[in-house]
């Protein structure tokens, strides 16, 4: 019993973000708590990756494309072979999905959606936050394996510079009473709020519907995901996948810049813990300005032009 | 169709959170709530019962006041209600989800609802732990639901995209955003639910150890409120052009992102 164990997923044959993230903080823990990091993936194709993130080895069910029961059946079957002292998965939708039916199946907690790790007194500790991050707990994770699942961006991405991770086939189960019917991608090539490294964020102030251009022109021009309040989703004038908030998405992007937002705590909570938050605002008074990092008192019409031409500057030089 | 909807009393989101002796959150003063995403998943077990009829039974473990979550949910359109009383602050995920699936093995079930988390908690956690440890398939993160005969078709949202998905019954569903517009209880609802009777159990009841359900695997041993932003530079907008510039520079130098 020793190691660490991490649940991987690939998109377009490469590791997802969230998934090197969750491989790196694993090598840091691994080499805490004594024992190789190890990963478990359903294609071959991640073994030069993961290797570079510092995995020996690399677990592969040909179970295809993700499924709850064939993969929590894959999954429990390495943990009993692996026998590690820790599992992480990476905070993505199937991550969240997988790691507290894989738990229950071995009779262990799960920290969820946390921020820091470490491996001290023979324990793994993590911090997540609580109440939409208007709280942090400190949580020991008494299990074995101690399970985790990492929230996207809260960890470094670091390579190892190891070799290829040696691939190690394990039989898939094909029981399943889930069956997949159609895949819908109605917003094909737009970044998601949850992963994004920088966000731009609507909301009343931008008057209608229509002019949320504003903010998508912007965050076209710097690369970023369109976020929204609770207030705009309500109108219908964007769908409920770009909220943020208590009610939406709890995000921690480098850069967050809401524009038209006043800032009511269900909002804060589910953006405050963005590392660089920029906030325009025409009323000086707006609670938003209590957490950015740089407030802008002015009319969003105006400067949400303005600054989507000087970042094509900076981004053409 | 029967259905059960397991709801979680919790903090009114409005609420500033105070941390109490014991890492717990101070609860005087407090106003709690049916968590929102259990409202979701209520509405769409109470739109299940209009349309191809059966029970809907709300269930809820927690201590005295989560009977307040019952009521409010029997005043919408709950037909039955289950109070498992004890101490759920005290239990981690695991030992919730142990509970509610003894309770929901004793009810009459098609359907079982959850919010795809609960708010405050923001795990996530409970809801699939519960289709394990009754053996059920799982749906989570369910923005559509259509429920026919012996299976369900939802749509499952993930990044950027979402999955329709069929399921056999009986199936666990966590409830998304989306999902439905939730109705507010009326007079008439609110007094037709005093009529009902809710069934009060305790953990023993359920034939569960005590011991196992409030045996902590994840243990909090602090919990500590964010230190408190003061708010950083404030800059005048008027002349767009500069204001455009100040926070292009900001990006560059600061995150380091441009
Ligand atoms: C149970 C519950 C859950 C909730 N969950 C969430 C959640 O998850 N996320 C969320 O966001 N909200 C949530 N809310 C709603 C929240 O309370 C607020 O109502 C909402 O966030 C307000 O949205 P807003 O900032 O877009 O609108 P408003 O509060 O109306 O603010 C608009 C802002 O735009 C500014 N403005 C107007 N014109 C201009 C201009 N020309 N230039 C610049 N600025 C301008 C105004 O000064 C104002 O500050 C929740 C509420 C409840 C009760
Ligand atoms: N004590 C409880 N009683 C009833 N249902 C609960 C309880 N705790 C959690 N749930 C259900 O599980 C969902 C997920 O909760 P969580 O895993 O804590 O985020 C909630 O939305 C509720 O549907």
């Amino acid at each position: 019993m020793a190691g660490v164990l991490v649940f991987t997923e690939l998109k377009d044959g490469k590791l997802k973000k969230a998934s090197r993230e969750a491989l790196s903080i694993g090598r840091k823990l691994a080499e805490a708590a004594g024992g190789d990091l190890v990963a478990f993936a359903t294609d071959a194709a991640a073994a030069e990756e993961a290797g570079r993130y510092g995995a020996k080895k690399l677990y592969v069910a040909a179970a295809g494309d993700y499924s709850t029961e064939p993969y929590t059946a894959a999954l429990t079957q390495v943990v009993k072979d692996v026998q590690p002292s820790v599992l992480l998965f990476a905070g993505t939708s199937n991550g969240r999905d997988l790691a507290p039916r894989v738990a229950a199946r071995l009779n262990v907690g799960v920290a969820s959606d946390v921020d820091r790790l470490e491996w001290t007194d023979g324990k793994l500790r993590a911090r997540r936050p609580v109440y939409s991050g208007k709280a942090f707990a400190t949580v020991d994770v008494t299990g074995t394996p101690a399970i985790a699942t990492t929230r996207p961006n809260a960890f470094p991405v670091e390579e190892a510079g190891g070799g290829a991770a040696e691939v190690v086939n394990v039989s898939a189960a094909t029981d399943n009473r889930v069956k997949l019917v159609e895949m819908k991608t109605p917003e094909a090539g737009e970044l998601t709020i949850a992963e994004a490294d920088i966000i731009v964020a609507g909301g009343r102030g931008l008057k209608e519907a229509t002019n949320f251009s504003y903010v998508r022109d912007l965050a076209h021009a710097i690369g970023g995901a369109v976020g929204a309040s609770r207030a705009v989703v309500d109108a219908g004038w964007i769908d409920h996948q770009h909220q943020v908030g208590q009610t939406g998405r709890v995000v921690s992007p480098n850069v967050y810049i809401a524009a038209g937002v006043s800032g009511a705590i269900q909002h804060l909570a589910g953006m405050s813990s963005s590392k660089h938050i920029i906030a325009i605002n025409k009323d000086p008074e707006a609670p938003i300005f209590r957490v950015a990092d740089l407030g802008v008192v002015g009319d969003l019409f105006q400067i949400l032009p303005a600054l989507t031409e000087e970042v094509k500057k900076a981004k053409a030089h | 169709m029967n259905s059960v909807v397991c709801i979680s009393h919790v903090p009114d989101t409005e609420s500033r959170i105070k941390i109490a002796a014991g890492n717990k959150v101070d609860e005087t003063g407090l106003k709690f709530i049916v968590s929102p995403y259990d409202e979701f998943a209520l509405e769409e077990a109470i739109r299940l019962k209009e349309k191809s009829g059966g029970d809907v039974t709300v269930l809820t473990f927690g201590p005295e006041r989560a009977q307040q979550a019952l009521r409010e949910a029997l005043a919408r359109g709950g037909t039955k209600a289950m109070h498992v009383k004890g101490e759920s602050a005290d239990a981690d995920s695991l030992g919730i989800a142990k509970v509610l699936a003894a309770a929901i093995k004793s009810i009459p079930h098609d359907v079982v609802f959850f919010g795809k988390q609960g708010v405050g908690t923001d795990n996530g956690l409970v809801g699939p732990m519960v289709a394990e440890l009754l053996g059920y398939p799982q749906v989570n993160v369910v923005t559509h639901l259509e429920v026919g005969d012996g299976k369900l078709t939802a749509h499952r949202e993930i990044e950027g995209a979402e999955e329709v998905l069929e399921a056999a019954l009986p199936a666990i569903v966590t409830a998304q955003k989306g999902l439905n517009e939730p109705r507010y209880s009326s007079l008439k609802g609110i007094m037709a639910a005093k009529k009902i009777a809710i069934d009060t159990k305790s953990i023993a009841d359920l034939g569960l150890d005590e011991n196992d359900i409030l045996k902590q695997r994840v243990v909090v041993v602090s919990l500590e409120l964010p230190a408190e932003k003061t708010g950083g530079k404030k800059i005048d907008g008027a002349d767009a052009a500069a204001a455009a510039q100040a926070i292009v520079n900001y990006i560059k130098n600061e995150a380091k992102a441009l």
